[in-house]
């Protein structure tokens, strides 16, 4: 089955170069994450695969054809799923799957028989005739993504698809991705979302100012590119005792072992009735000794190590100061690669 | 990329047409009252409140005179109120378009579509218009029927003009300069309402270039039972500003959205 490659993808914008020799391709069945900050070039790269934007150099194929020279009979085996929610406001729920279909040739029939299913996909059986002004944001992005099944695609573009949504939408999203990887689609996903890349995507790539700087799955982009553990320290506010329940901390410290990648345990500890140190000046005066790498931000202290114990045997003792023991995560990933400042 | 390469065109206009036909058929008896309110009070009120005061004009009865003026002034309101504003909501404000192009349709697929639509909604408009003149027997003979397909072409120009102007418009603000610097003089220059043939001579040079004067020139015959003089140049000259308008509309579009 054709899905996506894209080799050398180039494209600037005046003096801009938003995307600087791009080259990835999907593998049928599989969920790709497309990873950045804003900025990055995560839609522009959409938007030439699609052929709705014209590169400047490199090539593209989508569904075996060449694109843009073809976009439009590639697009034919694609659905996609917009940052932004583009549904018709004049329709219901189901004449937005009608319409659409429409613009894939497909015949009134069948679009009529299809809809009910489709609906009932996106949990929103009853809601047919329901105008797209009383659905919530969940029940609007399900619709997108039934919409985006209307011509039963091989390949499907999510772009930000839980972005604004609460937690049940979300969990809802991913079933439903989950669902359609294994009836065979090939995905590619772009998020801002560590967990949910780390939960859906079978390979994934870190974009930053047009190219990819980390590719592969999230474990070994995980294990290439930061230290297993991570211990996040924080000065106690105020000074009051706000610590885990009694002798917490020191059982942490007893248990302290190489965190499990899937259930990450939070570990609490410290005690805050004594004197106070910030969590800067400690990391400045003393973490070295104990991380590999640390880095502060504002009063977080984040300490990336391989071997933890040590450090919380020393927490432990601290007064003042609070602390956090967990798995590195695709996100530590991230801001090491990107970098902690904001993108705007 | 060329963006004012060619046209290509194909009939997946139709499922945009339909599109935009569905909204109009949820909304169909508001926007007949709205499309037909206006230039039925242009032609009543100014034809029967003006025509006592007038004698005759063009040798008729002003309001005879007048009523083919306001099925190509309906008609061109009509197109152009589509083309800009329904238009630039779908385009910029819903987001319509960028779901369409999501699909297997290409932005020149779309913004035909976008035309035929204006175009049969202002066709509607001025065959309206015809009906209710006919009704009142200020048609003269069959021959006005020849006004379907003319509003069909002009509700083409106006439409296609109209596009330009969305293809460029930052806001719906921006069409305010169309109304007031084009599309108002242009309606008092067309013989819409009083002959050409009153104005001074500069005036007479200019409306013989504008599109709307065109096709006053054909209706106006037509409704009084002649053969309009020098049909096929009023055609081509529709006509012309349509195919121009068009082509310019999709080279700004894809400027605009296929950067």
């Amino acid at each position: 089955m054709d899905t996506l490659s894209v080799e050398g993808l180039r494209k600037s914008y005046g003096a801009t170069a938003v995307l600087q020799g791009l080259t990835f391709a999907l593998r049928p069945g599989e969920c790709y994450g497309l990873l950045g900050p804003n900025g990055a070039g995560k839609t522009t790269t959409l938007r030439c695969a699609l052929g709705l934007t014209q590169p400047d150099a490199g090539t593209i194929r989508l569904s075996g054809l060449p694109v843009p020279e073809r976009a439009r009979e590639a697009r034919l085996r694609v659905g996609i799923v917009p940052q932004m929610d583009n549904l018709d406001p004049d329709f219901t729920a189901a004449e937005n799957l009608l319409v659409y279909g429409r613009y894939f040739g497909m015949k009134e029939r069948d679009m009529r028989e299809r809809i009910p299913r489709l609906l009932e996909f996106a949990g929103l059986a009853g809601r047919a005739d329901a105008k797209i002004n009383t659905l919530s944001g969940g029940m609007k992005r399900r619709l997108t993504l039934a919409r985006a099944l209307v011509n039963d695609p091989d390949l499907l573009f999510l772009d930000e698809p839980t972005t604004g949504l609460d937690p049940q939408a979300r969990h809802l999203i991913w079933e439903r991705l989950k669902q359609l990887l294994a009836q065979g689609k090939t995905v590619l996903l772009t998020t801002h979302f560590m967990d949910e890349a780390e939960r859906l995507c079978h390979r994934l790539g870190i974009m930053d100012r047009g190219r990819f700087i980390a590719e592969g799955s999230p474990r070994e982009v995980i294990a290439a590119h930061i230290e297993p553990e991570v211990v996040e320290v924080y000065g106690e506010p105020g000074g009051a005792p706000a610590g885990p329940p009694q002798g917490g901390a020191a059982k942490d410290m007893e248990q302290a072992q190489p965190a499990n990648e899937h259930h990450p345990l939070p570990r609490e500890g410290g005690r805050g009735d004594g004197s106070l140190m910030s969590a800067a000046d400690w990391a400045k005066a003393e973490a070295a000794q104990f991380a590999t790498r640390v880095e502060v931000t504002g009063e977080t202290a984040f300490c990336y190590l391989t071997e933890s114990r040590p450090l919380l045997r020393h927490l432990a003792g601290r007064q003042g100061l609070r602390y956090l023991h967990r798995p590195a995560n695709l996100e530590d990933v991230f801001l090491k690669l990107t970098g902690r400042d904001l993108r705007d | 990329m060329n963006y004012f390469r060619p046209p290509s065109l194909s009939l997946r206009f139709f499922p945009v047409w339909q599109r935009n036909f569905l909204v109009w058929r949820k909304l169909a008896i508001p926007s007949i009252l709205g499309n037909l309110a206006d230039p039925m009070i242009y032609m009543l009120g100014l034809g029967y409140g003006i025509g006592t005061l007038l004698p005759e004009v063009g040798g008729v009865p002003y309001i005879a005179f007048l009523a083919a003026g306001a099925v190509c002034f309906s008609t061109m309101n009509s197109a152009t109120f589509e083309a800009l504003y329904s238009a630039f909501s779908r385009m910029q404000v819903q987001k319509t378009w960028e779901a369409i192009l999501n699909a297997p349709v290409s932005l020149d697929d779309l913004v035909l579509g976008e035309l035929a639509w204006a175009a049969s909604k202002a066709a509607l408009s001025g065959a309206a218009i015809l009906g209710v003149a006919a009704a009142l027997g200020l048609v003269a003979s069959p021959l006005a029927l020849w006004s379907l397909p003319l509003v069909f072409l002009a509700g083409l120009t106006f439409a296609a003009l109209g596009l330009v102007m969305t293809a460029l418009a930052p806001s719906y603000d921006f069409f305010m300069y169309y109304f007031t610097l084009f599309v108002t003089p242009m309606t008092l220059l067309s013989g819409v309402f009083f002959p050409v043939e009153q104005l001074p001579a500069a005036f007479q040079a200019l409306s013989a270039v504008l599109p709307l004067s065109h096709a006053v020139k054909l209706a106006r015959p037509l409704f009084l039972g002649e053969v309009p003089a020098q049909a096929w140049l009023h055609i081509a000259v529709l006509a012309g500003y349509a195919v121009a308008a068009f082509w310019l509309a999709l080279g700004l579009a894809r400027r605009r959205l296929l950067k």
